[in-house]
């Protein structure tokens, strides 16, 4: 292999408004090598292959890219892929009513007097499908093979564009173990055939496999690089470099006041809501103490949204089997009006499309999970309504000129605080929080992070999910680990460290 | 400009359709030399386009909840012609004929909620279909005969409030309605100062109530005189007043219950909605089945009107609810516009409608011309949108019984978050 540099990318700088979501990265991709790119979640992975994709045009960001020895200017998707770059996105971007050969070549299909060539289309992806070791007839539809091959397929397109650099974001995050394996041996076989490949990816093990240099990118700076073989690199040095950061003092002081259990799940299983045979939750069992708040670490696509979405009225998934038991008694809860009802309450990760309804205004927002309670006959008091959104408006000091404002003007942080107090209102046992600081700028985190605790001492149970490993350790009485749908370890706030829990997290080592 | 804002409670802009309608009615008055401001001329208008209007009601729940009902004008007037034959042939009273004519549309709207909320089938398949199956069973059941309907049944249809009490050379119901009316209107505004001052939110200044109490009132007064010194036998029209009461009642219904709240939940973010504990599926349910009851209502009311039902009645109907529902601020993805958005919408078609067959514009151009309205009502809203300035028409009558509409959303924001979001929290530390 020789040293000769096939993508530089100098001192990207990209900037959001408020936020800067890369600061001065550099990274240099040598010909034929895999190079990883590890960072937490959010750390500015994906915004950097968005800027090197051109998804992010060329002048919104500031930097420079050399690719093959030439500075490149992408303005889109189309002339990076037009310079031999290729993104496959975590999410396949396949449409799976066309059949393989379709897919392969959309927007891109050999003509002969402006008429689709289909006879070229069919021969042509066959051997492309010879190359990913695919084995399918070309007129199958995209829908009708699984999403390890389905993945194949997106690389079968790429080497049709006559791939030179080929970025992929998580792509074993879907597959399963086999499926994988098959994966890297493909990229392995593509390196030898010169082709670069950047690797985004969760799964630490892999990552030691199979990549000969890796970037790690923290807080939205490139921190090292590292040569697999020359740095002896594994796993424990690749976490250190991803969380090695110090924690300030970002939670207010805060001791807790812990009960006895009153809420325990057990044997939770649930299969995935569209794959019959996939399960997103494997026997569970946790327990939650009034005035605790106990964590669940894991990363993106563990399992963690998964678990606590049918705990809360089975509204995720296909519910297999197991029980729930609040104070002692079992209860059922079928859905998400008996979840509320006996006392759970569910904030979402995803604020915009499953946690609020961005046509309403803060009033109606407050309110919306118990209007029983402000009902009086069949008439929801408009008064009651108001007075109660000013409350929390107060109480938690919601930045807004009036609860008559839509939340669809407010920032992240004040848009948390309304679906909050929500939640608040139904008066619930047990809170769970799904990343209730994403896209929140600091100084909400911490208003947010003093109304989680407030609510522990007053008696109630919270569980927080978060992807960022100091929140949990800065939050949490207790925290689970899930991998892959499985809890694999409980560690008190003593015991865990960042190390410990990425371990678990990763499940790199078997035992807690 | 600024004792205008005053006026109508922050924001002139919310009172765009409103003004359309009123310089409408203005410019035709002018037009047609005083013919559309009279007493014959308005009874024509409330008569020929209740069943409409009561369509619209219903339409803009269905709208709201993101859905479509293309099956109304079918389902008019196969109820239409089952209480026609129900009455001629079984011999049942006419009233027993309406509530025979409500059961049925109950039925249809148990057949066509059931595929939509519990099947998932999407409404525009589902009453696709039944647009089809429902003229069909119109024809099948009439055997393509036109059913006269008996005198008492047309009363719904054609009748007008009776003269009661003390001769005063008007129609005494119909001033007391009026004066009824001016009362709510009074009341209301004093009721809502109270209320605004008793939570502490910014109470407008007294005078603003005043002028605004005067102008309603006056208007209804107006109309009350119009509608109360018609020609001997005539007065206040009897599908005018089934649609006012349906006007309030769906009106309390979608702002003021719980059900009409979870309407609007569903309708602007389904999946937030589950999660917020809404039934949604049950929602679907009971707002495909109350569209199907309102529109065998207005079948019954067409028949009334026209004394007999026949194998063609309700042909189109759907599209002119439709159209009234978007004129009046609907959004096509659902979530947001009113009733008496909608009822706004519907009577801007009418007066266009109305006003030009004065003019003596035919047919032809009357339907290019309400076409056009349709687009540029839409197109206007459509731009306002895209500038991030606030909805228009979806602002609509918020006034009006506290019409729920989409708040305004800057464009910029809604980046600024999205970009937030796609870097994650981490950058900000």
């Amino acid at each position: 292999m020789d040293n000769h540099i096939i993508l530089e990318m100098q001192s990207i700088t990209k900037e959001f408004p408020g936020v800067k979501a890369l600061d001065n990265v550099s990274l240099s991709v040598t010909a034929g090598e895999i190079h990883a790119i590890c960072g937490e979640n959010g750390a500015g992975k994906s915004t950097l292959m968005k800027v090197l994709s051109g998804v992010y045009p060329h002048g919104t960001y500031s930097g420079r890219i050399v690719f093959q020895g030439r500075e490149v200017q992408f303005k889109d998707i189309r002339s990076s892929e037009a310079a031999g770059i290729v993104i496959i996105h975590q999410e396949l971007a396949l449409i799976p009513e066309l059949s393989i050969a379709e897919n392969i070549f959309l927007g891109n299909e050999p003509t002969r007097f402006g008429v689709i060539n289909w006879d070229k289309v069919n021969s042509d992806t066959l051997e492309l499908m010879a190359r990913v070791g695919l084995r399918e007839e070309p007129t199958t539809k995209v829908k009708d093979i699984g999403v390890g091959k389905q993945q194949l397929v997106e690389i079968a397109k790429a080497l049709s564009k006559s791939v030179k650099l080929l970025i992929l974001d998580e792509p074993t995050a879907a597959l399963n173990e086999s499926d994988s394996q098959h994966l890297l041996d493909l990229m392995a076989g593509l390196r030898s055939k010169g082709i670069s490949c950047i690797m985004i990816s969760h799964k630490l093990n892999e990552i030691e496999q199979i990549a000969d240099s890796i970037t790690i990118i923290r807080d939205g700076k490139s921190i090292e690089t590292l040569h697999v073989k020359n740095d002896g690199v594994d796993e424990d040095r690749i976490i250190r470099g991803m969380v090695g950061r110090s924690l300030e003092s970002r939670f207010p002081d805060h001791t807790p006041k812990i009960g006895e259990v009153f809420f325990e799940v057990r044997n939770w299983t649930v299969g995935h809501p569209a794959v019959g045979d996939r399960l997103v939750c494997k026997n569970s069992n946790f327990t939650v103490r009034r005035g605790e708040i106990v964590g669940f670490a894991g990363l993106m696509g563990a399992g963690r949204t998964e678990l606590a979405r049918s705990v809360f009225g089975r509204s995720y998934g296909n519910f297999k089997s197991g029980q729930i038991f609040k104070d002692g008694k079992e209860i059922q809860l079928r859905n998400v009006a008996q979840a509320i009802e006996h006392g759970l309450a569910y904030v979402t990760e995803d604020r915009k499309s499953l946690g609020l309804n961005l046509l309403d205004d803060i009033k109606a927002t407050t309110v919306a999970a118990n209007l029983q309670k402000i009902t009086k006959g069949l008439v929801v008091d408009a008064d009651q309504e108001f007075v109660v959104a000013e409350e929390y408006r107060k109480s938690l000091r919601t930045k807004t000129p009036s609860v008559n404002e839509g939340v669809a003007k407010l920032s992240g942080g004040n848009q948390q605080k309304v679906v909050l107090a929500k939640w608040m209102f139904t008066d619930p046992d047990l809170l769970i929080l799904d990343e209730p600081t994403r896209g929140i700028d600091v100084g909400a985190k911490y208003e947010i992070y003093g109304i989680i605790q407030r609510l522990a001492d007053q008696g109630k149970g919270v569980i927080v999910i978060s992807s960022e490993l100091p929140e949990l350790l800065g939050l949490s009485d207790r925290i689970y680990t899930i991998f892959e749908g499985a809890i694999t370890g409980e560690v008190s706030r003593d015991e865990a460290s960042q190390e410990s829990l990425m371990k678990l997290m990763t499940a790199s080592r078997k035992s807690a | 400009m600024n004792s205008l804002k005053k006026l109508f409670g922050g924001n002139t802009r919310q009172f765009g359709m409103i003004f359309a309608l009123i310089a409408l009615v203005i410019f035709f008055q002018w037009q047609t030399g005083g013919k559309t401001l009279t007493s014959a001329n308005m009874m024509n208008l409330f008569n020929g386009n209740s069943y409409i209007l009561i369509l619209a009601i219903g339409m803009v729940l269905v709208i709201i909840a993101g859905h479509i009902d293309l099956s109304v004008g079918s389902i008019a007037a196969f109820a239409g012609i089952v209480v026609a034959i129900a009455m001629r042939d079984w011999g049942i009273p006419w009233y027993m004929g309406i509530l025979v004519g409500l059961g049925l549309g109950a039925l249809i709207g148990i057949w066509q909620g059931f595929w939509v909320a519990y099947v998932g089938i999407p409404a525009f398949i589902v009453t696709l279909a039944g647009m089809l199956l429902f003229r069909g069973a119109n024809q099948f059941v009439g055997k393509s005969n036109t059913v006269p309907v008996p005198q008492e049944f047309q009363y719904i249809g054609s009748g007008y409030l009776p003269e009661v009490g003390p001769v005063t050379g008007y129609n005494n119901l119909t001033l007391l309605l009026g004066f009824l009316l001016v009362g709510v209107v009074i009341y209301n505004e004093l009721k809502n100062r109270k209320r605004l001052e008793r939570v502490g939110a910014e109470t407008p200044e007294m005078w603003v109530s005043v002028l605004k109490i005067a102008l309603v009132s006056a208007a209804i007064l107006y109309a009350t005189y119009l509608f109360a010194t018609g020609r001997p036998g005539t007065s206040f029209p009897i599908p005018g007043l089934i649609l006012g009461v349906l006007v309030i009642i769906y009106g309390f219904i979608s702002n003021k219950t719980i059900a009409g709240r979870h309407v609007y939940a569903v309708g602007g973010n389904r999946h937030a909605a589950e999660l917020s504990g809404v039934k949604s599926r049950r929602i679907n349910f009971l707002v495909m089945m109350n569209m199907s009851i309102l529109a065998s209502l207005a079948g019954m009311i067409f028949v009334g009107r026209s004394t007999a039902s026949g194998p063609f009645d309700g042909v189109g109907w759907e599209l002119d609810a439709i159209a009234a529902v978007f004129i009046g601020g609907a959004a096509v993805t659902g979530g947001v516009g009113t009733v008496v958005g909608s009822i706004i919408g519907g009577l801007v078609m009418a007066v266009l409608n109305n006003g030009l067959q004065l003019l003596g514009i035919g047919a032809d151009m009357t339907q290019i011309i309400k076409g056009l309205v349709l687009l540029v009502a839409v197109a206007f809203d459509v731009y306002n949108k895209s500038q991030g300035k606030p909805s228009i028409t979806g602002l609509l009558a918020r006034g009006f019984g506290g019409g729920r509409n989409k708040p305004e959303a800057p464009a910029d924001a809604e980046e600024n978050l999205a970009a937030r979001e796609a870097v994650g929290t981490k950058q900000v530390l």
